[in-house]
């Protein structure tokens, strides 16, 4: 609480937040306290599949598509225009990509995909920036629309053709994957082990190493080109002033509608390549409903992550990871990780009271205690636990951090030109 | 101040028209483009609009929509924006048919009951959303998105055959309501059964109205929508004020499902309509947050819904409509902040000609300026 008011206070110093910063050292301080975590739950359990090579590159692949869409969040809102579209303009990936994709080859299905996803952000730039129509009223037609009018192209562009039907596309061609030869076999070999943290660190990379798609290639250097774009490019900082001040932006000079409309345009082109890796990569086809509300998830994975592109990348890994659980961990495996959360509810709970704030404090180590008891006298979960998760951790991490995150300032509000005068 | 009602009544009628003819100018197009005929489709959907069976659904369908565009509009009408009207009403509707498969009352305790959970429920649902936004400054949008996919997982665990779940085949059911439960419907001879419960949708809509326009309660919440500083500088306390509203909005979500599940299905199934929260946001945008507009707009779309089906067997394809529908929101949120942003210049320019024209403000004919000039 003191860190928030002591922020909200104006000042002449630059507001630099004071270690709160999710930077890069940090971030793999993060991940690694993580593993080391799960390393050592996955020993106590004997759950061995938490951290298998397999399970890794299954959340990998899970996670691309939440992680694109996020990346089109990020670039919306950091323009300052808030895109619940983004499912909408992922269905026209989805739908374009795989259209293009089964008659021109896959790589032609993607550049097309992505024009799609482009259109949909177009549409949403019109109406958000020239109409100022509220942005979330906006995309939630979007949404409609786009899967109206694919649910309506559908049976037009593929019934009839060999291996279409009226909901699915013909089969599109593998853009290949590929495994960085050698370093593979042997993470794999690490993995099996089972040694403490080694191991799973060789599970983590061996993931991203196995089997890997060009696209996913594609999709995680997406992730540091977004942030020196956005933060380390004169192109980036108007954009991200739009963000924050558009009409001191307008003032020096930047055309805010300008940037406004090139930053929807490639977020509904970034939602429309994570439509394009759902229907060529995840499955070799459209499939009405493929998206299956991973457009929200993707907004949901930036806020998580602060609206920057290294939080975002951890949400979103975060998410496909429990996916990932659910398709292939089955029900130990998930059982496991409640005696993690336990302990992660712990930890929390001490970091709570240290800092004397004893009501949240007890709050969490109760239901910590109460989740390590459900670890003890149960054996497995439901599933339909499991697919919740994601969607539970990011309500608490939002409800435990809301007054932390720091959305960009003119984030969906109208805009005129010439406000300013 | 005649002269000004009336450019304000025109103002409020030309956004929905204009988007309706621009979504069916654009249907048109895309009719064109797919190689079809641009007119057919119509004059096949208004036909079945004369049916007496169609008419008998479209009725149905457009309560369970009414309800829910009801339960999204008043979020709107304070600047909240409930998304998880869509969760809302599912989980209310299966714990509806949950305690009405295990309680077996008299009916007049019993329908109290069900009501009773299925309101509870909603608000409850909602209320998490509430909750945090009030405490923790969550946003309620990205809180209801959410909280609509816990929903989901929860009902696939609810329909679990160990928890309240019933397997009748490949179907998931929560097993079928006490027939005390049962709400009876009108019957229309071989037309079919208009849904008991279209009485409480259209009860719903005028204590909508009455709330909303009439009390003190409502004139808050309007106000908080118009200006929340405004509104806390006359006393309301915001937070509660939002609190009340999610509540509210959420126990009205929760009864949407319930004309088809006392009236038809009586049972939570796999076949259980979805999707209607998400729809009745568009309802509500077309309808104006208007309980009068709202239940055109809702006729409308259940029109489309159940008028379309016929289409598929002259050669169209009855995803037109979810198109048209699509464009109808597009167009109408659009229309409404062009034609408002028109009515205002002209009020503006109304304005600065009367000051140049050395007239007091107010002092002459009416205060009628400071009215707003077209609603949102």
């Amino acid at each position: 609480m003191t860190t928030v008011t002591d922020l909200n206070q104006p000042s002449l110093q630059p507001t630099a937040p004071k270690g709160r910063r999710l930077t890069l050292p940090v971030l793999l301080l993060v991940i690694a306290g993580g593993l080391a975590l799960t390393s050592i739950v996955r020993i106590i359990t004997g759950a061995d599949g938490i951290t298998n090579v397999s399970q890794m590159s299954t959340a990998l692949e899970l996670a691309v598509p939440i992680g694109l869409a996020g990346l089109g969040g990020l670039w919306a809102e950091r323009a300052g225009v808030v895109n619940i579209g983004l499912e909408g303009m992922m269905i026209l990936g989805t739908w374009f990509g795989a259209w293009a994709g089964y008659q021109w080859g896959p790589w032609n299905g993607i550049l097309i995909g992505i024009i799609g996803g482009c259109v949909g952000g177009l549409l949403h730039a019109i109406v958000t920036v020239t109409f100022n129509v509220n942005h979330i009223v906006s995309g939630v037609a979007i949404n409609i629309l786009a899967l109206g009018a694919t649910r309506y192209l559908a049976p037009l562009a593929f019934e009839g053709v060999q291996g279409g039907s009226a909901k699915q596309s013909p089969p599109v061609e593998s853009i290949g994957n590929f495994t960085v030869p050698g370093l593979s076999d042997a993470l794999v070999d690490l993995n099996d082990k089972g040694w403490f943290f080694i191991s799973d660190l060789a599970g983590l990379l061996g993931g991203l190493v196995t089997n890997v798609s060009w696209l996913t290639l594609i999709a995680i250097a997406l992730i540091p080109a977004t942030w020196w774009i956005l933060w380390r490019t004169a192109f980036g900082l108007r954009l991200r002033s739009c963000g924050e001040n558009p009409v001191a932006a307008e003032s020096l000079g930047v055309n805010v509608y300008k940037y406004k409309y090139l930053a929807v345009i490639i977020s509904g082109g970034l939602a429309g390549l994570g439509g394009v890796f759902l229907s060529i990569v995840a499955n070799p086809f459209y499939l009405e409903g493929q998206t299956s509300g991973r457009g929200y998830i993707g907004l949901a994975a930036m806020i998580f992550g602060n609206w920057m592109p290294g939080g975002l990348a951890l949400g979103a890994g975060l998410f496909g990871y429990t996916d990932s659980l659910n398709l292939r961990g089955g029900a130990e495996n998930v059982h496991a990780l409640l005696l993690l959360g336990a302990i992660l509810l712990a930890i929390g709970a001490v970091w709570l009271l240290v800092r004397k704030r004893y009501v949240p404090g007890v709050i969490t180590l109760a239901v910590g205690v109460l989740m390590f008891t459900w670890y003890s006298l149960t054996d497995e979960v439901p599933n339909q636990v499991v697919s919740a998760t994601p969607y539970v951790i990011t309500l608490l991490v939002l409800s435990l951090s809301a007054q932390r995150l720091r959305m960009p300032k003119a984030d969906g509000m109208p805009y005129r030109r010439g406000q300013g005068k | 101040m005649k002269k000004f009602d009336k450019e304000r009544l025109l103002l409020a009628v030309a956004g929905p028209v204009i988007a309706l003819v621009v979504a069916v100018a654009l249907t048109s197009v895309v009719l064109i483009a797919s190689g079809k005929n641009p007119f057919e489709p119509y004059s096949i959907m208004f036909e079945q609009a004369t049916f007496s069976d169609i008419q008998v659904l479209i009725i149905n369908q457009a309560s369970l929509y009414y309800i829910a565009a009801l339960a999204v509009a008043i979020g709107f009408r304070m600047n909240l924006f409930n998304i998880g009207v869509d969760g809302q009403y599912q989980l209310a509707a299966m714990m509806t048919a949950v305690v009405g498969a295990h309680a077996s009352l008299p009916a007049v305790l019993q329908v109290p009951l069900l009501l009773l959970t299925a309101v509870l429920t909603g608000a409850f649902w909602s209320g998490i959303a509430g909750v945090l936004k009030v405490t923790r400054g969550v946003s309620e949008v990205v809180a209801t998105i959410m909280l609509n996919a816990i929903a989901t997982s929860l009902i696939a665990y609810f329909w679990l055959p160990n928890v309240f779940g019933v397997k009748v085949g490949n179907n998931n059911t929560t097993g079928e309501m006490h027939e005390s439960g049962w709400i009876p419907g009108f019957d229309m001879g071989d037309a079919g059964e208009i849904y008991g419960l279209v009485v409480l949708a259209a009860l719903l809509g005028i204590g909508y109205w009455v709330v909303l326009n009439r009390t003190r309660f409502g004139f808050d919440l309007r106000a908080s929508g118009a200006s929340e500083t405004a509104a806390a500088a006359s006393g309301v306390n915001p937070k509660r004020m939002v609190l009340t509203a999610m509540l509210i909005s959420g126990g009205l979500a929760g009864l949407a499902g319930l004309p088809i599940l006392l009236g038809d299905s009586h049972t939570y199934s796999l076949n259980f309509p979805t999707g209607i929260g998400f729809l009745g946001i568009g309802i509500a945008l077309l309808g104006r947050n208007n309980p009068t507009g709202i239940a055109f707009a809702a006729l409308l779309w259940a029109w489309l819904d159940k008028a379309s089906p016929e289409l598929d067997f002259h050669g169209y394809d009855k995803e037109i409509a979810v198109i048209m529908q699509g464009l109808i929101v597009i167009a109408v949120v659009v229309s409404y902040e062009a034609v408002r942003e028109w009515g205002l210049r002209r009020q503006q320019r109304r304005v600065g000609a009367e000051l140049a024209a050395g007239h007091v403000l107010g002092a002459t004919s009416d205060n009628s300026i400071q009215k707003e000039v077209a609603g949102r």
